[in-house]
C-alpha cells in the first residue's frame, strides 16, 4: 500500500494532534480509504484498522467482503448484517470440536438456516459459503441453491444434517459454482445421482471434491462434467471411481493442482496400466495427491512420474507398509505436508526423515485404534527418525502407543519451530515406557524449546508440572487440549494464569475442579470458548461463574457417560449475541 | 526361534520358564512375554540392534517384561487392550523392569501412578479389565475416520471369495510369547517361502535375530530356508484359522487355496501343535 503514511500507521494516526488526521475536512474520501482498506486481508489487519477511528471504522466495515466467525453464537445474524453490509463470503463453525468425538449429542445446535434466512435479505450477493461443524438440513441447502444468484463457492465440512438430495440442489441451480468442496461430514448419502445434475451447459466448477461420499455416481456424468468445465483445477473423487476411470479423468483434466483419487485397486491388463502411468506423467502440476484408498504397491509406481512437485501428499486411507512408502517418497523431495497411516511404522517414518527434508507437517494416523488386541504402529522411534531429517517440521499431529520423555526433548531440540504439536499416546494416563515417569518433562520440553507453539496437544500420564510448565513458557499458545491428565486445580489455574493468547482450551476427563474453573473469570471473556467434560465440576460451580461473568454464556449439559450422575459438559463462551434462543432441552443455558 | 531355547543369557531363560506354557487363542496370549533379550522393540521394524545386546540398544531398555510378564506370572488374565505397549528389552534388566511395570487402564488408567515394584500390585493391576472402547471419544479419532477405516477392516474380514483379484488382505499374525500382533497382507507374496521370509523376518528377534546374537547370521541356511525348517525341531510351527474356524498347519495345501481360507496366522508353540496336524509335525521332524 503505498498511501500517505500517516493514514496507513495507526499509531501515528492517534497521536497526531488532532487525535486523527481523518478528521480534517476532505482530508481523504471515504471512499478512497475504503478501497485501501479492502486490500488488507487477513481479519486481524481488519480488526486492527477497524479500532484505529471512526472513520477508519465505517470505512473497514463498509469494504469488507469476507467475514470469519469462529463460534456460530458468538454473535448473531442480525448483528452481522448490521456491522458488515458487503459481504461475500461467510466463514462459519458451529459445535465444539469435542462433538468430532462423539462426545456432544444430536440436535445441538449451530444450524445454518436462521443465517441463511438473514442472508437473503442482506447479502442477495452472497458468494462462498464455509461451514464447519454446522448442521445443514437438504431444506438449507435448496435454500441456498435458490435463493443467491451469484453463489459460487460451497465447502461443508463435519457438518450433518444433509443428504445428497440437497446436493442435488446445488447442482442444479447454481450456475455460477466455481467449488463444491464436501469433506468428511455426516451424511446421508443416498444416490451418486446428484452429479447428474449439472446442467450440460454448466462449465464454471474449478474445484470437485466428493472424496468421502460412498455412492456411485455416474462416471459417463462425471467424465464430460470434468471435460467441459476446463477451469478445473482441484478433482477428489471416491472410491467408486475405479483406476481406468480415473485414467480418462486425468486425460481430461491435466492441468490437476490437486487430485484426490479413486480406489486405487484393480485388475488391470498391461496396457491399461501404461496408459494410467501415461496419464499421471502428464500431470505436471500436480501439488497435492490424496485419495489412493486400498493402494498396494502393485499400481503405485504408476504414480512415481506425477510426484515431482508434489507439496501435500495425503496417504491417510492407504495403509501403505513401510517399504511400500519408501519407495513412493523418494520420488517427492518437495514434499512439505504428509498424512501417514501408522502401518508404515517406523521404518515408514524413517524413510521420511531420509527422503523430505522440506517437511513443515506430518500427521499419523492409526490405522486401528480401537482393535482390542494390540496391533503395531509407530512408536517414539519413528518420531525422532523424522525429527532428525527433517529440521523444519512445525506441524506434528501423532497417534503413538509408547513415547518417551527423553525422546520428545531430542525431538523439539531438532525441530524448535514448532507452531502445532499434537501428540496422542493413544493408552490414557501412561507414562514414559522406559522410566515409568510421567510425560510431563516432554511436554515441558516442547514448551521449552518452541517458542512459537500455538497449539497443543498432551497425553500420557501427565501431572499439575505439566501445566505449569505451559503456564510458564507457553507464551503464544493459543489453543490448548487436554485429556486424562492433571493432579489438581492447579494446574489448570496455572494456565488460564499463564497463557497470554489462550484462545481455546478444551478439557476432558481431568481432576479439575470449581476452584480451577473459576479462577480464570476475566480470562473466558478473552477466548473463544472453554470446553470442560468429566472434570470435577459441579452445577453450583457453573451457576457462580454464569452468575459472575454475565456476558459468558454457560452452558450445561449432562454428561451421560459418566457414573455418578454428577458430572457435567460445560461449554463457556463469550457472545454478543446474550445466550442462545435455539438451545435443546438438554442444554441448560445459566 | 528354535536355536533360541537354551542359547538364551541366563536372565531370558527366567522368563522363558515363565512364558512357557499357555493354551488358549493368540489374542489371550498378547501378553506373554518371551525372551526379554528378544522383547518387543525389535518385532516392530526396528532395527534388530536394538534388541539383540543390551550394550548395543540405545534405547536404553530399562523396562523389559512389563505387563507381559506380569501376566505370564500371574496367569495370564490379560486385559483387552490397554496395556502399557512393549518396551526396549534388557535381558539383565527384565525382572524389574517388569515388576516397574504400571498397567494403564482405561478410565481406571487415569490418574494411576507407577506402582512400586511388587509383583502383588502388578497382579491386582493386571487384574483390572480395560478396554479401548469402554472410553467414549478416545482416541480423539473423527467419525469419519473411524467410520472408514471399520468399513474397511470389516472388508477385510469378509469372505475372501468378494475380494478382489487384488484386493488387501491383511490378517493377524500372532507369535506366541509376543506381546503384539502384526498384521500381514497375503497377497503381496506368491508363495509360502515368501510369506515365511516374511514373517521370519518380522519375528526373527525372537529366533533368527537370537541366533544372529551368537554370530550366526552369517549361515546362509538361516535366512533362505522356509520358516518351517527353521521352526522344525524348534518350539515353534506357524499354523493358521481357517474360515470355518479351525487351526491348521500352514503348508498343507496350495498356496492358492491357503490365501483363500486363511483367517489368521499364528506362530504357536509346538507342543501345542501337537494335536493339529500329527502327519505334517511328523513331516516336519522328519527333516531333522
Amino acid at each position: 500500500m503505498r498511501a500517505l503514511p500517516e493514514l496507513m500507521d495507526p499509531k501515528r494516526a492517534r497521536e497526531s494532534p488532532e487525535s486523527a488526521v481523518l478528521s480534517r475536512p476532505s482530508a481523504f474520501p471515504d471512499e478512497v480509504l475504503e478501497r485501501i482498506l479492502s486490500l488488507l486481508d487477513t481479519h486481524k489487519d481488519r480488526s486492527s484498522a477497524s479500532l484505529v477511528s471512526k472513520a477508519w471504522y465505517h470505512a473497514e466495515r463498509w469494504s469488507r467482503a469476507r467475514v470469519f466467525i469462529g463460534n456460530c453464537y458468538s454473535v448473531s445474524a442480525e448483528i452481522l448484517v448490521r456491522r458488515f453490509p458487503n459481504i461475500r463470503s461467510v466463514t462459519l463453525k458451529g459445535k465444539p470440536r469435542f462433538s468430532d468425538f462423539n462426545l456432544v449429542p444430536q440436535n445441538w445446535g449451530a444450524d445454518i438456516h436462521s443465517w441463511l434466512l438473514v442472508f437473503a435479505e442482506h447479502y442477495p450477493s452472497l458468494e462462498e459459503l464455509r461451514l464447519k461443524r454446522m448442521t445443514v438440513t437438504d431444506q438449507s441447502l435448496e435454500f441456498l441453491a435458490l435463493k443467491f444468484p451469484n453463489f459460487k463457492s460451497l465447502s461443508l465440512l463435519s457438518c450433518d444434517g444433509f443428504s445428497t438430495d440437497g446436493l442435488s440442489a446445488i447442482a442444479t441451480h447454481c450456475r455460477n459454482l466455481t467449488e463444491l468442496d464436501i469433506q468428511e461430514n455426516g451424511i446421508d448419502d443416498i444416490s451418486g445421482n446428484w452429479l447428474n445434475c449439472f446442467p450440460d451447459n454448466f462449465t464454471s466448477l474449478e474445484v470437485l471434491n466428493f472424496a468421502s461420499l460412498n455412492s456411485e455416481v455416474n462416471f459417463d456424468s462425471l467424465e464430460r462434467l470434468v471435460t467441459r468445465c476446463n477451469l478445473l483445477r482441484i478433482l477428489k473423487v471416491n472410491k467408486t471411481i475405479t483406476l481406468d476411470q480415473l485414467q480418462r479423468l486425468l486425460v481430461r483434466a491435466p492441468w490437476l493442482t490437486e487430485l484426490g483419487t479413486g480406489s486405487f485397486i484393480q485388475e488391470l491388463t498391461p496396457r491399461q496400466y501404461a496408459d494410467l502411468e501415461t496419464s499421471f506423467k502428464g500431470c505436471r502440476n500436480l501439488q497435492t495427491l490424496s485419495g489412493l484408498s486400498e493402494a498396494t504397491a502393485l499400481y503405485l509406481p504408476a504414480l512415481y512420474p506425477a510426484c515431482a512437485n508434489l507439496t501435500f501428499l495425503n496417504l491417510s486411507y492407504a495403509a501403505l507398509q513401510s517399504e511400500e512408502l519408501a519407495r513412493l517418497l523418494a520420488y517427492c523431495a518437495h514434499l512439505r505436508r504428509l498424512w501417514v497411516l501408522d502401518t508404515v511404522e517406523d521404518k515408514g517414518l524413517e524413510a521420511v526423515g531420509q527422503n523430505c527434508p522440506l517437511l513443515e507437517e506430518l500427521r499419523v494416523f492409526p490405522s486401528d485404534p480401537f482393535d482390542e488386541e494390540i496391533v503395531h504402529g509407530v512408536t517414539e522411534l519413528g518420531f525422532l527418525a523424522v525429527s532428525y531429517g527433517c529440521r523444519k517440521l512445525r506441524y506434528v499431529l501423532y497417534f503413538c502407543r509408547q513415547m518417551t520423555n527423553a525422546a520428545v526433548a531430542t525431538i523439539v531440540r531438532n525441530c524448535p519451530d514448532f507452531t502445532h504439536f499434537r501428540l496422542c499416546i493413544m493408552n490414557p494416563g501412561q507414562p514414559d515406557y522406559l522410566t515409568r515417569e510421567p510425560m510431563d518433562e516432554a511436554f515441558g520440553a516442547v514448551v521449552k524449546n518452541c517458542p512459537k507453539l500455538q497449539r497443543l496437544a498432551v497425553s500420557g500420564l501427565l501431572t499439575d508440572l505439566t501445566f505449569e510448565y505451559i503456564g510458564t513458557f507457553a507464551k503464544n499458545l493459543e489453543t490448548l487440549s487436554v485429556a486424562f491428565a492433571g493432579s489438581s486445580d492447579l494446574g489448570m489455574q496455572c494456565v488460564l494464569e499463564g497463557c497470554p493468547k489462550l484462545r481455546k482450551l478444551e478439557i476432558r476427563d481431568c481432576p479439575f475442579g470449581n476452584k480451577a474453573l473459576l479462577s480464570g473469570l476475566e480470562k473466558y471473556e478473552s477466548m473463544r470458548s472453554l470446553w470442560m467434560s468429566a472434570c470435577k465440576i459441579t452445577m453450583n460451580g457453573c451457576r457462580l461463574l454464569a452468575r459472575k461473568m454475565p456476558r459468558l454464556n454457560v452452558e450445561v449439559m449432562k454428561d451421560e457417560e459418566s457414573n455418578d450422575g454428577q458430572s457435567y459438559k460445560v461449554y463457556v463462551y463469550r457472545s454478543v449475541a446474550g445466550p442462545r434462543r435455539d438451545a435443546p432441552p438438554f442444554v441448560l443455558t445459566l | 526361534m528354535g536355536r533360541a531355547s537354551g542359547v538364551d543369557e541366563d536372565p531370558a531363560s527366567l522368563n522363558l520358564r515363565e512364558t512357557e506354557l499357555r493354551l488358549g487363542l493368540p489374542g489371550s496370549q498378547s501378553h506373554d512375554r518371551s525372551k526379554p533379550t528378544l522383547a518387543g522393540v525389535s518385532i516392530f521394524g526396528k532395527d534388530l540392534e536394538f534388541s539383540l545386546s543390551p550394550s548395543k540398544n540405545s534405547a536404553a531398555p530399562v523396562s523389559g517384561a512389563k505387563r507381559g510378564f506380569s501376566d505370564a506370572i500371574n496367569g495370564g488374565k490379560g486385559v483387552g487392550g490397554l496395556f502399557s505397549p512393549r518396551s526396549g528389552e534388557s535381558s539383565v534388566n527384565a525382572h524389574q523392569s517388569a515388576a516397574s511395570n504400571s498397567k494403564p487402564l482405561s478410565k481406571e488408567g487415569f490418574g494411576a501412578s507407577p506402582q512400586t515394584k511388587t509383583l502383588q500390585e502388578k497382579k491386582s493391576q493386571a487384574e483390572a479389565p480395560a478396554t479401548k472402547a469402554q472410553v467414549v471419544g478416545w482416541p480423539p479419532i473423527r467419525s469419519f475416520r473411524k467410520n472408514t477405516m471399520a468399513t474397511n477392516l470389516a472388508k477385510n474380514n469378509d469372505d475372501t471369495e468378494t475380494k478382489s483379484e487384488h484386493g488387501c488382505l491383511y490378517i493377524k499374525v500372532s507369535l506366541d510369547g509376543a506381546p503384539y500382533l502384526r498384521k500381514v497382507d497375503l497377497k503381496t507374496y506368491s508363495n509360502y517361502a515368501e510369506l515365511s521370509r516374511a514373517l521370519e523376518k518380522m519375528f526373527s528377534c525372537f529366533t533368527i535375530g537370537q541366533c544372529a546374537a551368537n554370530g550366526l547370521s552369517g549361515q546362509d541356511g538361516l535366512t533362505e530356508n522356509c520358516l518351517k525348517d527353521i521352526l522344525h525341531g524348534s518350539e515353534y510351527v506357524l499354523t493358521y484359522e481357517d474360515k470355518d474356524g479351525d487351526w491348521m498347519l500352514v503348508g498343507d495345501v496350495p498356496w492358492e487355496m491357503f490365501t483363500d481360507s486363511c483367517r489368521r496366522l499364528r506362530i504357536m508353540k509346538s507342543s501345542e501343535a501337537i494335536g493339529l496336524a500329527p502327519r505334517a509335525m511328523e513331516k516336519c521332524k522328519s527333516r531333522d
